[in-house]
């Protein structure tokens, strides 16, 4: 080290790029340029909020969402009777309530507060479920090809061809059906407790599940394909890696990125999967709050209370708008063809 | 000294949609400890199949190994099991590629690459094995080797991402390194560069070579033995001397007379062979060169040429004595 800007200069080779700046992987480099995405900066932003809220519904809720007030029902404050001018001969005026109250005289700000849980289990839930069982499958897939990719896709092409939303809908009917009135002790009995524990957030975890991976499946299988003819699978062979440390070690890292992209572009439709759902009053159980249910609530008193439907409808519209400018921005980040440039 | 390798009869085809390929015919060779051996011919005859194949390296299907044995130190590769062969891949026989730009892993760090063989074979723990593809970037060269563990491949030249490679196929102190074409991506000045070094490391660490290439520059001056291949057989085997000098295939007569050479006094035009290597749908039943071959006659057309031994280590399959002329017998 006794000449250490020959060394720097040594290390500059390739592309003229001074080393003096710090190496960053590609994680990093990714970040980065997420961060002068300005559209997935405020997206992300908004989901930290999100999640804040979520985590803090306790404390942010100025009281239970499930408190009556049957005196303060369909009230709301002055200045959303100003926004609203319609309202004005039907509600009566309390300031109590920030964004007003439901027909049961229930908060609508704390309930949209604790709707962001459930929306936002949903938006975490789905992705890790359709992930951990997609990728798995479309690795299989398209990692031993042959004969077993193509059985493997057919049968998701089979599920594929079915109606999702008609599916989930059938099951969840069964479900709740079957599982309505079990005998103690059964495994029914557990799922159904298992459910009402969760507010009836199981079975649309499940539902979601079983319909979001085929997705998944295809994309991962698609990635898999194209990355296992690289030449550096072949070296990694010829240095003796297993199957499962070249699925691992060597494909998967280069596929992650597109997958990670195409899940968070998936989350917004998870969340209004399970906001139809709980607006067609097949999703959680009342009277957790959900921002579908609250608008499917709201929308029968549409004409005389609008902010009941329109609040939680745009909490909904904020929440799937932030995740789809961060799945595009985060698109931008990963995009391989974009690597290395500035 | 025995044999560390010994090929007999490897035949290789590829299925396609028209019929099977038939890559490699019955190829026999050997390789003793610490030499090096040369494999020559043009594009598609058949050298890196073979290879590959020894090494149950090529895809299957569409590929098939349809004949042969290898026998590695007592062992058939061909018919190990594939947990065994790939304990031998890569710990004593490993590889080096002719792309240096396309074979690594774009998003892992150059040490875990290198580092990797140890891991699989060796069994080190990840600290264990960094620290010993430091010593083995230093011994191929690689400045300041420590630090760039975690570079990433983008950030290497082609020369230097060659040189990796060849780290990485050497941490495991193979006793044979296949190098398949490993200097035909590079500009020349590298690969003198790249051919010096693996001589410095075939002295230092005594490894066989299997050096494929179709520059006949680079194999004289490393090799000790060549194999020339046609058509997916070998057509002339001998020493390196022997054969430069006294090239007895015309083919390898043909390949040689298309190269210039620093020691000509007289101003000549490079002589090209004329016509196409032979589409192997059916294996060949004459000798495959024939269609191309100044000296054939009818018997070259009817039988395909055995590979026949001349005044000792001089093997070469043809009808002809091309230094006569006439047939042989």
């Amino acid at each position: 080290m006794t000449n250490p800007v020959s060394l720097k200069n040594i290390r500059a080779g390739s592309g003229g790029v001074p080393l003096t700046q710090k190496r960053e992987s590609l994680w990093g480099d990714a970040f980065r340029r997420l961060l002068r995405n300005r559209a997935a900066v405020i997206g992300g932003s908004i989901i930290i909020i999100l999640i804040l809220v979520a985590v803090f519904a306790d404390q942010i809720a100025i009281m239970h969402y499930a408190k009556q007030n049957l005196v303060a029902n369909n009230s709301a404050p002055e200045w959303v009777l100003k926004v609203f001018s319609t309202m004005r001969p039907y509600a009566q005026v309390n300031n109590d309530y920030p964004l007003g109250a439901d027909y049961a005289g229930r908060d609508l700000f704390s309930r949209i507060v604790y709707g962001a849980r459930i929306s936002l289990t949903v938006a975490f839930i789905g992705p890790i479920i359709s992930l951990i069982i997609g990728v798995i499958y479309g690795s299989i897939s398209g990692f031993f090809g042959g004969r077993v990719d193509n059985i493997m896709m057919r049968i998701v092409d089979i599920l594929y061809a079915f109606p999702q939303l008609l599916f989930i809908i059938l099951m969840l009917a069964f479900f709740r059906s079957t599982f309505a009135k079990p005998d103690p002790g059964t495994f029914t009995y557990t799922m159904s407790q298992l459910d009402s524990r969760l507010g009836g957030m199981l079975f649309i975890f499940i539902g979601i599940g079983v319909t979001a991976w085929e997705t998944m499946a295809r994309l991962t299988r698609g990635q898999v394909l194209a990355t296992r003819e690289k030449e550096f699978v072949e070296a990694a062979r010829t240095i003796g890696s297993s199957d499962l440390r070249i699925m691992f070690r060597h494909i998967l890292p280069n596929i992650i990125g597109p997958l990670v992209v195409a899940e968070t572009l998936a989350i917004p439709g998870y969340i209004s999967t399970e906001a139809f759902l709980s607006f067609i009053g097949l999703g959680v159980n009342p009277p957790t709050p959900s921002w579908g249910s609250m608008i499917s609530d709201g929308s029968a008193v549409i004409r005389t209370y609008p902010n009941q439907a329109v609040f939680p409808a745009l909490a909904l519209a904020i929440t799937m708008f932030a995740f789809n400018f961060l799945g595009d921005g985060l698109r931008d980040a990963l995009d391989p063809r974009l690597r290395g440039t500035q | 000294m025995a044999d560390l390798l010994n090929v007999q009869g490897l035949e290789t085809h590829f299925r396609v949609r028209e019929g099977y390929v038939h890559a490699v015919n019955g190829v026999d060779f050997h390789l003793k400890e610490g030499e090096t051996l040369g494999i020559v011919g043009e594009s598609g005859c058949g050298k890196s199949v073979t290879v590959m194949s020894m090494l149950r390296l090529i895809p299957v299907p569409p590929g098939k190994v349809v004949a042969g044995t290898a026998m590695y130190q007592g062992k058939d590769l061909l018919k190990m099991s594939p947990d065994e062969i790939r304990h031998i891949r890569g710990a004593q026989i490993s590889m080096i590629f002719q792309d240096p730009m396309t074979s690594f892993n774009p998003v892992l760090t150059i040490g875990r690459q290198v580092a990797e063989p140890l891991e699989i074979h060796m069994g080190l723990s990840r600290k264990a094995a960094l620290n010993r593809a430091a010593e083995m970037l230093a011994m191929v060269g690689i400045p300041n080797a420590k630090d760039r563990l975690n570079d990433y491949p983008h950030q290497f030249s082609g020369g230097m991402r060659q040189r990796v490679m060849i780290a990485m196929a050497l941490t495991c102190s193979p006793q044979i390194l296949i190098a398949d074409e490993p200097t035909t991506a590079l500009d020349v000045t590298i690969q003198a560069q790249i051919v010096d070094l693996v001589k410095r490391l075939r002295d230092e660490l005594g490894m066989a070579i299997i050096w494929i290439t179709h520059d006949l520059g680079i194999i004289a001056g490393l090799a000790d033995r060549v194999n020339v291949m046609y058509g997916g057989l070998i057509i002339e085997a001998a020493p390196v001397k022997p054969l430069y000098a006294a090239p007895l295939h015309p083919y390898t007569q043909g390949l040689l007379h298309s190269l210039p050479r620093m020691d000509e006094t007289e101003q000549r035009r490079l002589v090209s062979i004329d016509g196409l290597p032979p589409v192997l749908m059916t294996k060949p039943t004459s000798c495959p060169f024939a269609p191309r071959c100044t000296f054939a006659y009818e018997r070259c057309l009817q039988e395909n040429p055995p590979l026949i031994n001349l005044d000792g280590n001089h093997q070469v399959a043809c009808w002809v004595d091309t230094k006569t002329g006439r047939p042989r017998e």
